[in-house]
Protein backbone atom coordinates (compact mmCIF):
# COMPACT_ATOMS: atom_id res chain seq x y z
CA UNK A 1 0.00 0.00 0.00
CA UNK A 2 2.83 2.42 0.78
CA UNK A 3 5.91 3.02 -0.11
CA UNK A 4 6.54 1.28 -3.60
CA UNK A 5 9.65 -0.66 -4.36
CA UNK A 6 10.31 0.52 -7.14
CA UNK A 7 11.57 3.83 -5.26
CA UNK A 8 14.24 3.07 -3.16
CA UNK A 9 13.76 7.06 -2.21
CA UNK A 10 11.18 6.74 -0.29
CA UNK A 11 10.92 5.29 3.37
CA UNK A 12 9.33 1.98 3.85
CA UNK A 13 6.32 2.62 5.68
CA UNK A 14 5.05 -1.06 6.41
CA UNK A 15 7.90 -1.63 9.08
CA UNK A 16 6.72 1.49 10.65
CA UNK A 17 4.01 1.74 13.37
CA UNK A 18 0.32 2.72 12.42
CA UNK A 19 -0.09 5.56 13.50
CA UNK A 20 3.12 7.11 11.69
CA UNK A 21 1.90 5.48 8.63
CA UNK A 22 -1.31 7.12 8.75
CA UNK A 23 0.12 10.35 8.95
CA UNK A 24 0.15 11.27 5.21
CA UNK A 25 -3.93 11.07 5.32
CA UNK A 26 -3.74 13.02 8.91
CA UNK A 27 -1.94 15.81 7.32
CA UNK A 28 -4.09 15.91 4.28
CA UNK A 29 -7.22 15.68 5.67
CA UNK A 30 -7.95 19.56 6.20
CA UNK A 31 -7.17 20.49 3.44
CA UNK A 32 -9.06 18.39 1.60
CA UNK A 33 -12.42 19.02 4.18
CA UNK A 34 -12.14 22.83 3.02
CA UNK A 35 -11.92 21.73 -0.75
CA UNK A 36 -14.83 19.11 -0.74
CA UNK A 37 -16.95 21.35 0.77
CA UNK A 38 -16.83 23.22 -2.09
CA UNK A 39 -17.13 20.18 -4.46
CA UNK A 40 -20.81 20.00 -3.14
CA UNK A 41 -21.82 22.88 -5.63
CA UNK A 42 -20.45 20.32 -8.61
CA UNK A 43 -23.12 17.83 -7.92
CA UNK A 44 -25.53 20.13 -6.45
CA UNK A 45 -25.35 22.24 -10.30
CA UNK A 46 -25.49 19.15 -12.06
CA UNK A 47 -28.83 17.55 -9.91
CA UNK A 48 -30.66 21.50 -10.02
CA UNK A 49 -30.31 21.57 -13.98
CA UNK A 50 -32.95 18.63 -13.80
CA UNK A 51 -34.99 20.62 -12.15
CA UNK A 52 -37.23 24.25 -12.56
CA UNK A 53 -35.64 25.36 -8.98
CA UNK A 54 -35.79 29.74 -9.03
CA UNK A 55 -35.41 32.16 -6.06
CA UNK A 56 -38.64 33.34 -7.14
CA UNK A 57 -40.85 30.00 -6.46
CA UNK A 58 -41.54 28.73 -3.28
CA UNK A 59 -41.20 25.09 -4.46
CA UNK A 60 -39.36 22.92 -7.87
CA UNK A 61 -39.96 20.20 -9.23
CA UNK A 62 -37.85 17.69 -11.47
CA UNK A 63 -38.40 18.38 -15.37
CA UNK A 64 -36.10 15.95 -16.57
CA UNK A 65 -34.20 17.65 -19.50
CA UNK A 66 -36.04 20.10 -20.12
CA UNK A 67 -33.72 22.56 -19.58
CA UNK A 68 -30.99 20.82 -21.67
CA UNK A 69 -33.36 20.90 -24.95
CA UNK A 70 -34.37 24.59 -24.11
CA UNK A 71 -30.59 25.76 -23.98
CA UNK A 72 -29.73 23.71 -27.40
CA UNK A 73 -32.41 24.41 -29.26
CA UNK A 74 -31.75 28.67 -28.16
CA UNK A 75 -30.00 30.94 -30.24
CA UNK A 76 -28.86 32.26 -27.31
CA UNK A 77 -26.70 29.85 -26.85
CA UNK A 78 -24.98 29.60 -29.78
CA UNK A 79 -24.68 33.37 -29.85
CA UNK A 80 -22.82 32.68 -26.44
CA UNK A 81 -20.81 30.09 -27.63
CA UNK A 82 -19.56 31.92 -30.25
CA UNK A 83 -18.84 34.94 -27.88
CA UNK A 84 -16.66 32.78 -25.71
CA UNK A 85 -14.54 31.07 -28.65
CA UNK A 86 -14.28 34.18 -30.76
CA UNK A 87 -12.91 36.30 -27.03
CA UNK A 88 -11.05 33.25 -25.73
CA UNK A 89 -9.38 32.84 -29.03
CA UNK A 90 -8.30 36.71 -29.89
CA UNK A 91 -7.40 37.17 -26.44
CA UNK A 92 -5.03 34.53 -26.14
CA UNK A 93 -3.98 34.91 -29.56
CA UNK A 94 -2.95 38.53 -28.80
CA UNK A 95 -1.50 38.06 -25.39
CA UNK A 96 0.56 34.97 -26.67
CA UNK A 97 2.14 36.98 -29.63
CA UNK A 98 2.96 40.38 -27.68
CA UNK A 99 3.86 38.17 -25.12
CA UNK A 100 6.67 36.01 -26.55
CA UNK A 101 7.42 38.87 -28.59
CA UNK A 102 8.31 41.30 -25.72
CA UNK A 103 9.89 38.84 -24.13
CA UNK A 104 12.34 37.85 -27.10
CA UNK A 105 12.90 41.47 -26.80
CA UNK A 106 14.27 40.84 -23.08
CA UNK A 107 16.46 38.52 -23.74
CA UNK A 108 19.29 40.36 -24.13
CA UNK A 109 20.42 41.67 -20.38
CA UNK A 110 20.54 45.46 -20.27
CA UNK A 111 19.58 48.23 -17.42
CA UNK A 112 17.14 49.15 -19.34
CA UNK A 113 15.27 45.46 -19.64
CA UNK A 114 16.36 44.86 -16.24
CA UNK A 115 13.88 47.65 -14.96
CA UNK A 116 11.28 47.01 -17.45
CA UNK A 117 11.22 43.31 -16.33
CA UNK A 118 9.99 44.29 -12.93
CA UNK A 119 7.67 47.52 -13.95
CA UNK A 120 5.74 44.80 -16.18
CA UNK A 121 5.06 43.06 -13.51
CA UNK A 122 2.83 46.00 -12.09
CA UNK A 123 -0.64 45.30 -14.95
CA UNK A 124 -0.56 42.11 -13.85
CA UNK A 125 -1.02 42.75 -10.48
CA UNK A 126 -4.19 44.32 -11.14
CA UNK A 127 -7.95 43.13 -10.32
CA UNK A 128 -10.19 42.73 -13.42
CA UNK A 129 -12.45 45.28 -12.38
CA UNK A 130 -10.11 47.60 -11.22
CA UNK A 131 -8.22 46.74 -14.97
CA UNK A 132 -11.58 48.34 -16.22
CA UNK A 133 -11.75 51.44 -14.45
CA UNK A 134 -8.49 52.45 -15.36
CA UNK A 135 -8.90 51.38 -18.94
CA UNK A 136 -12.38 54.00 -18.68
CA UNK A 137 -9.83 56.67 -17.47
CA UNK A 138 -7.73 56.34 -20.63
CA UNK A 139 -10.58 56.10 -23.13
CA UNK A 140 -13.44 58.31 -22.05
CA UNK A 141 -14.49 60.58 -24.70
CA UNK A 142 -14.39 63.62 -22.80
CA UNK A 143 -11.30 62.85 -20.05
CA UNK A 144 -9.35 60.18 -21.78
CA UNK A 145 -6.37 60.72 -23.15
CA UNK A 146 -6.61 57.90 -25.99
CA UNK A 147 -9.09 60.77 -27.38
CA UNK A 148 -6.50 63.79 -27.54
CA UNK A 149 -4.36 61.78 -29.50
CA UNK A 150 -6.61 60.11 -31.66
CA UNK A 151 -7.86 63.86 -32.57
CA UNK A 152 -4.67 64.00 -33.54
CA UNK A 153 -4.89 61.86 -36.37
CA UNK A 154 -8.47 63.22 -37.79
CA UNK A 155 -10.18 60.20 -35.30
CA UNK A 156 -13.06 61.76 -33.47
CA UNK A 157 -15.21 60.39 -31.05
CA UNK A 158 -13.73 56.20 -31.18
CA UNK A 159 -16.87 54.65 -29.47
CA UNK A 160 -14.88 52.08 -27.33
CA UNK A 161 -17.06 49.56 -25.59
CA UNK A 162 -20.03 51.63 -26.75
CA UNK A 163 -20.68 50.37 -30.17
CA UNK A 164 -21.23 46.74 -31.40
CA UNK A 165 -18.13 46.78 -33.55
CA UNK A 166 -15.38 47.69 -31.13
CA UNK A 167 -16.55 46.80 -27.61
CA UNK A 168 -15.03 43.39 -28.04
CA UNK A 169 -11.56 44.97 -29.31
CA UNK A 170 -11.84 46.99 -26.44
CA UNK A 171 -12.36 44.23 -23.91
CA UNK A 172 -9.23 42.16 -24.77
CA UNK A 173 -7.30 45.26 -25.43
CA UNK A 174 -7.88 45.60 -21.17
CA UNK A 175 -7.40 41.80 -20.99
CA UNK A 176 -4.36 42.15 -22.62
CA UNK A 177 -2.91 45.09 -21.22
CA UNK A 178 -3.53 42.85 -17.80
CA UNK A 179 -2.04 40.07 -19.00
CA UNK A 180 0.50 39.87 -21.57
CA UNK A 181 2.99 40.18 -18.92
CA UNK A 182 2.29 36.43 -17.66
CA UNK A 183 2.89 35.30 -20.55
CA UNK A 184 6.52 37.51 -20.79
CA UNK A 185 6.97 36.22 -17.55
CA UNK A 186 7.11 32.50 -18.84
CA UNK A 187 8.73 32.48 -21.49
CA UNK A 188 11.44 34.42 -20.34
CA UNK A 189 11.83 31.85 -17.85
CA UNK A 190 12.16 29.54 -20.64
CA UNK A 191 14.53 31.92 -22.45
CA UNK A 192 16.93 31.79 -19.57
CA UNK A 193 16.71 28.15 -19.41
CA UNK A 194 17.97 27.41 -22.59
CA UNK A 195 21.15 25.35 -23.20
CA UNK A 196 24.07 27.52 -24.81
CA UNK A 197 25.89 24.79 -26.27
CA UNK A 198 23.47 24.25 -29.50
CA UNK A 199 23.56 27.83 -30.17
CA UNK A 200 27.26 27.44 -29.90
CA UNK A 201 27.09 24.81 -32.58
CA UNK A 202 24.77 26.43 -34.92
CA UNK A 203 26.96 29.78 -34.56
CA UNK A 204 30.32 27.94 -35.40
CA UNK A 205 27.84 26.38 -38.24
CA UNK A 206 27.19 30.32 -39.57
CA UNK A 207 23.36 29.42 -39.00
CA UNK A 208 21.29 32.28 -40.15
CA UNK A 209 19.48 34.03 -36.93
CA UNK A 210 15.85 33.13 -38.16
CA UNK A 211 17.16 29.49 -39.06
CA UNK A 212 18.29 29.21 -34.92
CA UNK A 213 15.23 30.56 -33.81
CA UNK A 214 12.83 28.59 -36.04
CA UNK A 215 15.19 24.95 -35.62
CA UNK A 216 16.18 25.45 -31.93
CA UNK A 217 14.69 28.38 -30.10
CA UNK A 218 10.90 28.05 -30.53
CA UNK A 219 10.82 24.22 -29.52
CA UNK A 220 13.03 24.64 -26.69
CA UNK A 221 10.82 27.31 -25.58
CA UNK A 222 7.42 25.56 -26.66
CA UNK A 223 6.86 23.97 -23.36
CA UNK A 224 6.73 26.66 -21.69
CA UNK A 225 4.68 28.75 -23.94
CA UNK A 226 2.15 25.60 -23.52
CA UNK A 227 1.79 26.54 -19.95
CA UNK A 228 1.19 30.44 -20.68
CA UNK A 229 -1.14 29.09 -23.58
CA UNK A 230 -2.86 26.57 -21.14
CA UNK A 231 -3.57 29.18 -17.98
CA UNK A 232 -4.27 31.79 -20.40
CA UNK A 233 -6.72 30.24 -22.52
CA UNK A 234 -8.51 28.72 -19.47
CA UNK A 235 -9.08 31.99 -18.15
CA UNK A 236 -10.06 34.08 -21.00
CA UNK A 237 -12.75 31.31 -21.77
CA UNK A 238 -14.74 31.99 -18.75
CA UNK A 239 -13.82 35.72 -18.57
CA UNK A 240 -16.53 37.71 -16.49
CA UNK A 241 -14.43 40.60 -14.49
CA UNK A 242 -13.79 42.54 -17.23
CA UNK A 243 -17.06 41.99 -19.33
CA UNK A 244 -19.19 42.39 -16.59
CA UNK A 245 -17.55 45.48 -15.48
CA UNK A 246 -17.01 46.87 -19.13
CA UNK A 247 -20.80 46.82 -20.60
CA UNK A 248 -22.28 44.02 -18.63
CA UNK A 249 -22.39 41.84 -21.67
CA UNK A 250 -23.84 44.69 -23.76
CA UNK A 251 -24.08 46.59 -25.79
CA UNK A 252 -26.92 44.61 -26.84
CA UNK A 253 -25.80 41.08 -26.88
CA UNK A 254 -22.38 41.64 -28.27
CA UNK A 255 -19.80 39.97 -25.13
CA UNK A 256 -22.73 38.04 -23.90
CA UNK A 257 -20.32 34.81 -23.35
CA UNK A 258 -21.47 31.99 -21.80
CA UNK A 259 -20.29 33.03 -17.92
CA UNK A 260 -22.38 36.31 -18.43
CA UNK A 261 -25.36 34.34 -19.90
CA UNK A 262 -25.47 32.08 -17.00
CA UNK A 263 -24.77 35.02 -14.17
CA UNK A 264 -27.87 37.08 -16.00
CA UNK A 265 -30.46 34.19 -16.48
CA UNK A 266 -29.47 32.90 -12.93
CA UNK A 267 -29.75 35.86 -10.94
CA UNK A 268 -30.89 38.98 -12.80
CA UNK A 269 -33.85 36.87 -14.37
CA UNK A 270 -33.59 34.60 -11.30
CA UNK A 271 -34.23 31.29 -13.27
CA UNK A 272 -31.21 29.97 -11.79
CA UNK A 273 -32.08 25.76 -12.96
CA UNK A 274 -32.39 27.18 -16.68
CA UNK A 275 -29.07 28.89 -15.94
CA UNK A 276 -27.17 25.82 -15.20
CA UNK A 277 -27.01 23.68 -18.07
CA UNK A 278 -24.52 27.24 -19.71
CA UNK A 279 -22.00 26.80 -17.24
CA UNK A 280 -21.82 22.91 -17.15
CA UNK A 281 -21.56 23.00 -20.97
CA UNK A 282 -18.80 25.85 -20.46
CA UNK A 283 -17.16 23.31 -17.37
CA UNK A 284 -16.52 20.40 -19.73
CA UNK A 285 -15.17 22.62 -22.42
CA UNK A 286 -12.92 24.24 -20.13
CA UNK A 287 -12.06 20.79 -18.80
CA UNK A 288 -11.49 19.00 -21.98
CA UNK A 289 -9.61 21.75 -23.60
CA UNK A 290 -7.30 21.95 -20.40
CA UNK A 291 -6.85 18.22 -20.29
CA UNK A 292 -5.75 17.97 -24.23
CA UNK A 293 -3.52 20.92 -23.39
CA UNK A 294 -1.45 19.56 -20.66
CA UNK A 295 -1.17 15.79 -22.54
CA UNK A 296 0.15 17.96 -25.65
CA UNK A 297 2.84 19.65 -22.96
CA UNK A 298 4.04 16.71 -21.33
CA UNK A 299 4.86 15.25 -24.87
CA UNK A 300 6.36 18.67 -25.59
CA UNK A 301 8.34 18.92 -22.70
CA UNK A 302 10.03 15.16 -22.75
CA UNK A 303 10.29 15.84 -26.65
CA UNK A 304 12.11 19.36 -26.10
CA UNK A 305 14.24 17.15 -23.18
CA UNK A 306 15.55 14.70 -25.81
CA UNK A 307 13.65 11.81 -24.72
CA UNK B 1 32.24 43.24 -48.42
CA UNK B 2 28.82 43.69 -49.39
CA UNK B 3 28.12 41.23 -46.24
CA UNK B 4 30.43 42.85 -43.84
CA UNK B 5 28.69 46.32 -44.28
CA UNK B 6 25.48 44.37 -43.90
CA UNK B 7 26.25 43.32 -40.52
CA UNK B 8 27.88 46.46 -39.35
CA UNK B 9 24.22 48.41 -40.17
CA UNK B 10 22.70 45.35 -38.03
CA UNK B 11 25.01 45.70 -35.18
CA UNK B 12 23.49 50.00 -35.00
CA UNK B 13 20.26 48.97 -35.96
CA UNK B 14 19.33 45.91 -33.80
CA UNK B 15 19.87 47.85 -30.28
CA UNK B 16 17.64 50.67 -32.24
CA UNK B 17 14.39 48.31 -33.34
CA UNK B 18 14.97 46.38 -29.83
CA UNK B 19 14.55 49.11 -27.66
CA UNK B 20 12.35 51.10 -29.50
CA UNK B 21 9.79 47.89 -29.54
CA UNK B 22 10.80 47.84 -25.72
CA UNK B 23 9.84 51.32 -25.43
CA UNK B 24 6.25 51.53 -26.83
CA UNK B 25 5.07 48.19 -25.49
CA UNK B 26 6.62 50.21 -22.28
CA UNK B 27 3.85 52.82 -22.69
CA UNK B 28 1.12 50.38 -23.22
CA UNK B 29 1.96 48.70 -19.60
CA UNK B 30 2.58 51.62 -17.72
CA UNK B 31 0.96 54.62 -19.17
CA UNK B 32 -2.35 54.01 -18.00
CA UNK B 33 -1.01 53.73 -14.19
CA UNK B 34 0.42 56.94 -14.91
CA UNK B 35 -2.49 57.99 -16.20
CA UNK B 36 -4.76 56.99 -13.43
CA UNK B 37 -2.29 58.71 -10.65
CA UNK B 38 -2.38 62.00 -12.94
CA UNK B 39 -6.30 61.79 -12.82
CA UNK B 40 -6.60 61.17 -9.31
CA UNK B 41 -4.53 64.54 -8.63
CA UNK B 42 -7.11 66.32 -10.90
CA UNK B 43 -9.59 68.58 -9.82
CA UNK B 44 -13.19 67.55 -11.91
CA UNK B 45 -12.95 70.88 -13.96
CA UNK B 46 -9.43 70.33 -14.57
CA UNK B 47 -9.93 67.17 -15.98
CA UNK B 48 -11.67 68.16 -19.23
CA UNK B 49 -9.45 71.18 -20.37
CA UNK B 50 -5.90 69.80 -18.80
CA UNK B 51 -3.60 66.42 -20.13
CA UNK B 52 -0.54 66.88 -18.39
CA UNK B 53 -0.41 70.50 -16.77
CA UNK B 54 -2.45 71.11 -14.08
CA UNK B 55 -2.46 72.27 -10.35
CA UNK B 56 -2.75 68.97 -8.14
CA UNK B 57 -5.49 68.51 -5.20
CA UNK B 58 -6.25 66.06 -3.18
CA UNK B 59 -9.91 66.97 -3.25
CA UNK B 60 -10.41 63.89 -4.94
CA UNK B 61 -8.12 61.77 -1.92
CA UNK B 62 -10.72 63.53 0.65
CA UNK B 63 -13.76 62.37 -1.45
CA UNK B 64 -13.08 58.82 -1.54
CA UNK B 65 -11.57 58.58 1.64
CA UNK B 66 -13.49 60.76 3.92
CA UNK B 67 -16.49 60.89 1.89
CA UNK B 68 -17.52 57.63 1.52
CA UNK B 69 -17.16 53.85 2.56
CA UNK B 70 -13.93 52.89 0.54
CA UNK B 71 -12.08 52.99 3.52
CA UNK B 72 -14.35 50.54 5.12
CA UNK B 73 -13.95 48.38 2.00
CA UNK B 74 -10.53 48.61 1.84
CA UNK B 75 -10.15 46.76 5.49
CA UNK B 76 -13.02 44.51 4.62
CA UNK B 77 -11.28 43.35 1.90
CA UNK B 78 -8.06 43.24 3.96
CA UNK B 79 -9.27 41.05 6.29
CA UNK B 80 -11.40 38.46 4.16
CA UNK B 81 -8.11 37.99 1.75
CA UNK B 82 -6.04 38.20 4.96
CA UNK B 83 -8.03 35.50 6.56
CA UNK B 84 -8.54 33.21 3.20
CA UNK B 85 -4.41 33.05 3.21
CA UNK B 86 -4.33 32.04 6.76
CA UNK B 87 -6.40 29.18 6.74
CA UNK B 88 -5.12 28.09 3.72
CA UNK B 89 -1.38 28.29 5.27
CA UNK B 90 -2.39 26.31 8.48
CA UNK B 91 -4.66 23.80 5.96
CA UNK B 92 -2.60 24.25 3.19
CA UNK B 93 1.31 23.82 3.75
CA UNK B 94 1.00 20.14 5.84
CA UNK B 95 -1.21 19.22 2.46
CA UNK B 96 1.70 20.06 0.07
CA UNK B 97 4.28 18.21 2.31
CA UNK B 98 2.08 14.94 2.22
CA UNK B 99 2.13 15.91 -1.69
CA UNK B 100 5.62 15.82 -2.25
CA UNK B 101 6.86 13.25 0.41
CA UNK B 102 4.57 10.51 0.94
CA UNK B 103 3.73 7.74 -1.90
CA UNK B 104 -0.02 7.24 -0.98
CA UNK B 105 -3.07 5.65 -3.01
CA UNK B 106 -4.20 8.12 -5.63
CA UNK B 107 -1.43 11.24 -4.66
CA UNK B 108 -1.72 12.23 -8.19
CA UNK B 109 -5.73 11.92 -8.66
CA UNK B 110 -5.77 14.02 -5.15
CA UNK B 111 -2.75 16.75 -6.43
CA UNK B 112 -4.75 17.04 -9.84
CA UNK B 113 -8.45 17.31 -8.62
CA UNK B 114 -6.71 20.29 -6.18
CA UNK B 115 -5.38 22.02 -9.72
CA UNK B 116 -8.78 21.53 -11.14
CA UNK B 117 -10.39 23.50 -9.26
CA UNK B 118 -8.17 26.69 -10.68
CA UNK B 119 -9.74 25.94 -14.17
CA UNK B 120 -13.31 25.54 -13.34
CA UNK B 121 -15.64 28.43 -14.28
CA UNK B 122 -16.16 30.32 -11.63
CA UNK B 123 -19.93 31.60 -11.83
CA UNK B 124 -20.77 27.83 -12.34
CA UNK B 125 -19.36 26.73 -8.65
CA UNK B 126 -20.89 29.97 -7.16
CA UNK B 127 -24.64 29.70 -8.15
CA UNK B 128 -25.13 26.35 -6.45
CA UNK B 129 -22.75 27.94 -3.52
CA UNK B 130 -25.24 30.89 -2.96
CA UNK B 131 -28.07 28.46 -2.34
CA UNK B 132 -25.92 26.62 0.22
CA UNK B 133 -24.87 29.82 2.29
CA UNK B 134 -28.48 30.95 2.07
CA UNK B 135 -29.81 27.88 3.18
CA UNK B 136 -26.79 27.61 5.82
CA UNK B 137 -27.01 31.53 6.98
CA UNK B 138 -23.34 32.09 6.30
CA UNK B 139 -24.31 34.43 3.00
CA UNK B 140 -22.79 37.57 3.50
CA UNK B 141 -20.30 36.66 6.19
CA UNK B 142 -16.63 36.29 7.24
CA UNK B 143 -16.66 32.84 7.32
CA UNK B 144 -18.70 32.28 4.00
CA UNK B 145 -16.55 34.39 1.86
CA UNK B 146 -13.01 33.12 3.56
CA UNK B 147 -14.20 29.78 2.76
CA UNK B 148 -15.19 30.56 -0.86
CA UNK B 149 -11.65 32.07 -1.14
CA UNK B 150 -10.46 28.82 -0.61
CA UNK B 151 -11.28 27.81 -3.71
CA UNK B 152 -8.60 30.32 -5.41
CA UNK B 153 -5.68 30.45 -2.52
CA UNK B 154 -5.41 26.71 -1.84
CA UNK B 155 -4.71 24.94 -5.18
CA UNK B 156 -1.97 27.86 -5.88
CA UNK B 157 -0.47 27.22 -2.61
CA UNK B 158 -0.53 23.71 -2.21
CA UNK B 159 0.70 23.26 -5.88
CA UNK B 160 3.70 26.15 -5.23
CA UNK B 161 4.73 24.98 -1.97
CA UNK B 162 4.59 21.28 -3.00
CA UNK B 163 7.12 21.99 -5.50
CA UNK B 164 9.65 24.05 -2.41
CA UNK B 165 9.35 20.69 -0.88
CA UNK B 166 10.29 18.47 -3.16
CA UNK B 167 13.48 21.18 -3.72
CA UNK B 168 14.28 19.98 -0.27
CA UNK B 169 16.34 16.34 -0.07
CA UNK B 170 14.95 13.35 1.95
CA UNK B 171 18.14 13.05 3.23
CA UNK B 172 17.93 16.47 5.28
CA UNK B 173 14.91 14.70 6.88
CA UNK B 174 16.46 11.41 7.50
CA UNK B 175 19.65 13.60 9.41
CA UNK B 176 17.12 15.45 11.66
CA UNK B 177 15.45 11.89 12.69
CA UNK B 178 18.58 10.17 13.23
CA UNK B 179 19.73 13.41 15.59
CA UNK B 180 16.74 12.26 17.74
CA UNK B 181 14.17 14.85 16.39
CA UNK B 182 10.45 13.92 16.26
CA UNK B 183 8.88 14.34 13.28
CA UNK B 184 7.06 17.77 14.11
CA UNK B 185 10.30 19.12 15.01
CA UNK B 186 11.75 18.10 11.85
CA UNK B 187 8.66 19.67 10.34
CA UNK B 188 8.83 23.18 12.01
CA UNK B 189 12.54 23.39 13.08
CA UNK B 190 14.19 22.04 9.81
CA UNK B 191 11.76 22.13 7.11
CA UNK B 192 9.34 25.42 7.26
CA UNK B 193 12.61 27.50 7.59
CA UNK B 194 14.15 25.85 4.39
CA UNK B 195 11.12 26.41 3.00
CA UNK B 196 10.10 29.91 4.12
CA UNK B 197 11.12 32.55 1.14
CA UNK B 198 9.02 30.26 -0.83
CA UNK B 199 6.31 29.74 1.11
CA UNK B 200 6.35 33.63 1.99
CA UNK B 201 5.64 34.67 -1.64
CA UNK B 202 2.88 32.44 -2.46
CA UNK B 203 1.12 33.35 0.47
CA UNK B 204 1.53 36.77 -0.91
CA UNK B 205 0.72 36.01 -4.60
CA UNK B 206 -2.28 34.13 -3.02
CA UNK B 207 -3.43 37.14 -1.31
CA UNK B 208 -3.03 39.03 -4.37
CA UNK B 209 -5.61 36.58 -5.83
CA UNK B 210 -8.02 36.75 -2.88
CA UNK B 211 -7.72 40.54 -3.04
CA UNK B 212 -8.90 40.75 -6.99
CA UNK B 213 -11.51 38.06 -6.29
CA UNK B 214 -14.75 39.78 -8.21
CA UNK B 215 -16.92 37.13 -9.10
CA UNK B 216 -17.17 35.89 -5.82
CA UNK B 217 -17.86 39.14 -3.56
CA UNK B 218 -20.23 40.26 -6.42
CA UNK B 219 -22.48 37.01 -5.88
CA UNK B 220 -21.39 36.50 -1.98
CA UNK B 221 -21.57 39.19 -0.47
CA UNK B 222 -24.71 42.04 -0.01
CA UNK B 223 -24.92 45.12 2.51
CA UNK B 224 -22.89 43.52 5.21
CA UNK B 225 -19.30 43.30 3.82
CA UNK B 226 -17.77 44.80 0.55
CA UNK B 227 -14.96 44.13 -0.95
CA UNK B 228 -13.03 46.67 -3.13
CA UNK B 229 -13.38 45.75 -5.74
CA UNK B 230 -17.15 45.53 -6.24
CA UNK B 231 -17.14 49.15 -4.77
CA UNK B 232 -14.36 50.58 -6.59
CA UNK B 233 -17.40 50.00 -9.71
CA UNK B 234 -19.84 51.96 -8.22
CA UNK B 235 -17.85 55.23 -8.85
CA UNK B 236 -17.88 54.57 -12.84
CA UNK B 237 -22.17 53.13 -12.67
CA UNK B 238 -23.24 56.08 -10.69
CA UNK B 239 -24.85 58.69 -13.58
CA UNK B 240 -22.62 62.15 -12.77
CA UNK B 241 -18.87 60.29 -12.95
CA UNK B 242 -16.40 61.67 -11.01
CA UNK B 243 -13.22 60.40 -13.03
CA UNK B 244 -11.22 61.87 -10.21
CA UNK B 245 -12.74 59.59 -7.67
CA UNK B 246 -12.59 56.53 -9.96
CA UNK B 247 -8.71 57.37 -10.42
CA UNK B 248 -8.48 57.52 -6.61
CA UNK B 249 -10.01 54.50 -5.93
CA UNK B 250 -8.21 52.66 -8.66
CA UNK B 251 -4.98 54.06 -7.29
CA UNK B 252 -5.48 52.54 -3.32
CA UNK B 253 -6.88 49.31 -5.00
CA UNK B 254 -3.64 48.84 -7.04
CA UNK B 255 -1.07 50.44 -4.68
CA UNK B 256 -0.92 47.40 -2.13
CA UNK B 257 -0.08 44.88 -5.05
CA UNK B 258 2.04 46.75 -6.64
CA UNK B 259 4.24 46.87 -3.24
CA UNK B 260 3.83 43.22 -2.70
CA UNK B 261 4.64 42.85 -6.78
CA UNK B 262 8.34 44.19 -5.37
CA UNK B 263 8.58 42.07 -2.88
CA UNK B 264 8.02 38.58 -4.72
CA UNK B 265 9.81 39.20 -7.87
CA UNK B 266 12.04 36.43 -7.33
CA UNK B 267 9.06 33.98 -6.84
CA UNK B 268 6.30 35.27 -9.16
CA UNK B 269 7.17 33.20 -12.63
CA UNK B 270 7.10 29.79 -10.29
CA UNK B 271 3.94 31.37 -8.34
CA UNK B 272 2.04 32.29 -11.03
CA UNK B 273 2.86 29.09 -12.97
CA UNK B 274 1.51 27.13 -9.92
CA UNK B 275 5.21 25.30 -9.17
CA UNK B 276 5.54 24.35 -13.28
CA UNK B 277 7.99 26.75 -13.96
CA UNK B 278 10.90 26.85 -11.55
CA UNK B 279 11.87 30.81 -12.92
Amino acid sequence: MFGSKKNNEEINYNEIPAHIRRRPYYIIAPGLVILIGIMIPFITAIFLSFTNYSFRLPKWSFVGLRNWINMFTSKEFYHALSVTLRYGIFATAAEMLLGTGVALLLKKDTKYSRILKVLFTFPLMVAPAVAVLIWQLMTSNTVGVLEKVLNLIGVYNFPWAASHSTAMFTAIVIDAWVNTSFVILLVLAGIQSLPKSPFEAAAVDGASAWFTFKTLTFPMLKPFMYIALLFRLMAALQEFGIIYALTKGGPGDTLMNISLTGYINGFTYQKLASALPFLLVLWLLINKTAKFLVKRQRHLANQAAGK
Amino acid sequence: MNQHKQKGIMRILEPVGRNLGLTLFAMFALFPLIWMVICAFKSDAQMYNTVFRFTPTLENFRAVLIGSDYFRAFFQNLLVAGGAVIVTVIAGVPCAYALARYNFRKKEDVAFQILSFKFAPEIMVILPIFLIFQKIGIYDTYLGLIWVYQLITMPLLIWVVRGYFEDISVEVEQAAQLDGYTWYEVFFKTLIPLIKPGLVASALLAFIFAWNSFTFPLILSGSKIQTITITALRYIASDTVHYGQVAVASTIAVLPEVIVALFIQKHLVRGLSFGAVKG
